[in-house]
């Protein structure tokens, strides 16, 4: 491993507790959910971690406890190194603070992940939807969340297989 | 029956109530001061269905809230149901412009995860045809954004010499855009014997296009004034919004995923990467024409020392047996239905891989549970990275301009919804 993302890593087990991760060449650290803006912060004030590469999910249900993990992906471009963190949330009720603050480019990132697993990001300046239509019911990527085989809704048949669907179901907004 | 009955629901035409959006938008827009605009999803000038919401202080644009999400396809869902071989061929829909760079960052991970290696032979086909679908991406893209600035002949040229590209393509693989000719081992199979003389031929014409498009855009007046100065996007910006590609380069940051993280054997290749410190519009034209000429450079290099050998991994694990030993090895006919029925397993592991694609790192996380199918696998795409920039960077331009900035990010929204 690189001696400057050795002192990344080595900082961020020291201070927040977090569990290193090496599977073919690609650096992980688990960190607690309360930990992740910390983190971020050093890793972008001390240690040149400048760009925020991507913000994503991985649902475990239902082996896993807990069952999501968000995985961030952050480079630096001084140093020519990339991490990436992982932060476990349970099931019930997820819920992680933004790393808007740190990293800007979260934004979409986390309403992406929002959208698809029904993560909430504490403290996010625009927590809608983002991929899918405003109103629909349901986070996609879920690993409970059906795919596909479902009947295509018309115009004339529209509410009768609304009462079917368990899941994408169009509700109106009031 | 048992069924839950959910509350009926009278479905009208969608409405985005200004509730849901004040806290974008400003209270002028509330006021009824300045005016609330919605561009696309059907506009032309959008690259495909992107919806802008501007809001507008008479033709000047205060705030631009961008509305994506017309083009999802579920891609990343549909990818957890097939095993790994059969999903790379959603893999060609994302970016259907970069196909073949889908393709290869696709295989990257894959290989990543299972531990594959590549033959020298298949690393050098591989640079060769992502660099052609790289000239091919940026032809398109300076094709429609001349055409949005009003310069119709240039569309016109690139879509010839685009063309020239797509037969390369169909000659390899059968098929002009969706190829899937890059598979996790190597290729599809070698490249037929007209190969190399095809690419040569369009080697030796391609840079006096270029020099064409130069010609008719570069020192031209009236794309001057509609570029220069238009969408700064500053260095820091870029890097705290998480830019990459030539947006980036064009901000005066040489980063290229090419040169700093070689794959494919990228490191062999003798190429500059372009940048330009003016962080506008035209800049942003001038890094991409640059880039088509390094790919020009990279190509011939490659070209020149393409080795001979196996286009695909020897590893029997993971690669299809050959069409010839079908016939003769029951073994073989076994393995081959075996590989195209159950497919091949892949640890309980998570691997990233990023290429530089047309717009940007390109990255796949992927993930596996041990068995055949990825258990995630997600596309970090660099147009939504890019069009998250586009607030930002559009504050207080002309909406006449909005089409230039559309342009300038080289969005695809294939690639930004998935």
């Amino acid at each position: 491993m690189n001696e400057q993302l050795q002192f990344a890593v080595e900082a961020l087990k020291e201070r927040f507790g977090g569990v290193e991760k090496i599977f073919r060449g690609d650096v992980e650290v688990i960190l607690t959910p309360e930990s992740i803006v910390p983190a971020c912060q050093t890793l972008r004030d001390e240690f040149d971690f400048e760009m925020l590469v991507d913000v994503t999910a991985v649902d475990y249900w239902p082996q896993e406890e807990p069952r999501f993990h968000v995985v961030y992906r952050i480079r630096s471009l001084k140093h020519n190194l990339i991490i990436g963190l992982r932060v476990p949330v349970d099931g019930d009720n997820p819920a992680v603070s933004t790393i808007e603050g740190v990293y800007p480019n979260a934004n979409w990132f986390e309403r992406e992940v929002y959208d698809m697993f029904g993560i909430r990001f504490e403290g996010h300046s625009d927590l809608r939807r983002i991929l899918m239509p405003y109103e629909w019911v349901g986070h996609p990527l879920r690993k409970d969340y059906p795919l596909g085989y479902e009947e295509v809704q018309f115009t004339f048949n529209f509410d009768e297989i609304n009462v079917r669907k368990p899941f994408a179901r169009r509700v109106n907004k009031k | 029956m048992g069924l839950e009955i959910f509350p009926q629901t009278d479905v009208t035409a969608e409405q985005v109530s200004v509730e849901d959006i004040k806290h974008l938008i400003t209270n002028r827009a509330i006021e009824g001061e300045t005016m609330l605009l919605n561009m696309g999803p059907q506009h032309p000038s959008t690259h495909g269905v992107l919806r802008l919401l501007l809001e507008l202080d008479g033709e000047t644009v205060v705030n631009c809230i961008p509305d994506i999400g017309y083009l999802h396809t579920g891609i990343e869902k549909n990818m957890e149901a097939k095993t790994y071989i059969k999903a790379e061929v959603m893999s060609d829909r994302i970016d259907y412009l970069n196909n073949l760079g889908n393709n290869l960052v696709y295989c990257l991970a894959v290989e990543k995860l299972v531990d594959l290696d590549v033959p020298p032979r298949a690393q050098a086909i591989r640079v060769i045809l992502a660099e052609l679908q790289r000239i091919a991406s940026h032809l398109i893209w300076l094709g429609t954004h001349a055409l949005d600035l009003a310069a119709m002949s240039v569309f016109l040229y690139c879509f010839r010499e685009r063309e020239i590209i797509l037969d390369i393509f169909e000659l390899c693989s059968g098929q002009r855009m969706m190829t899937t000719y890059i598979r996790p081992g190597g290729l599809w199979r070698d490249t037929p014997v007209e190969f190399e003389d095809a690419v040569r031929n369009f080697l030796k014409i391609f840079p006096r296009r270029i020099d064409e498009y130069e010609a008719l855009l570069t020192k031209n007046p009236l794309f001057i004034e509609r570029t220069k100065n238009i969408g700064i996007l500053t260095p820091e910006d870029a890097i705290k919004w998480g830019v990459t590609g030539p947006m980036l380069r064009a901000s005066g940051i040489a980063h290229d995923l090419r040169k700093v993280r070689p794959y494919s054997g990228y490191e062999q290749y003798d190429f500059d990467v372009p940048v330009a410190n003016g962080c506008d519009t035209y800049d942003r034209y001038i890094v991409r024409i640059e880039e088509m000429r390094q790919s020009v450079r990279i190509i011939q290099q490659a070209l020149d020392k393409l080795p001979y050998g196996p286009v695909l991994s020897s590893n029997r694990k993971y690669v299809p047996p050959p069409r010839s030993e079908l016939g003769t090895s029951m073994e073989a006919v076994i393995h081959h239905f075996k590989y195209w029925t159950e497919g091949f397993p892949a640890p309980k592991a998570g691997v990233y891989a990023a290429v530089e694609s047309p717009r940007g790192e390109l990255g796949v996380y992927l993930e596996g549970d041990g068995g055949p199918k990825p258990y995630r696998c997600h596309w970090r795409t660099p147009s939504f990275a890019n069009l998250q920039v586009l607030p930002l960077i559009s504050k207080g331009v002309f909406v006449a301009d909005m089409v230039a900035l559309i342009g300038t990010v080289d969005i695809i929204l294939g690639d930004v919804d998935r």
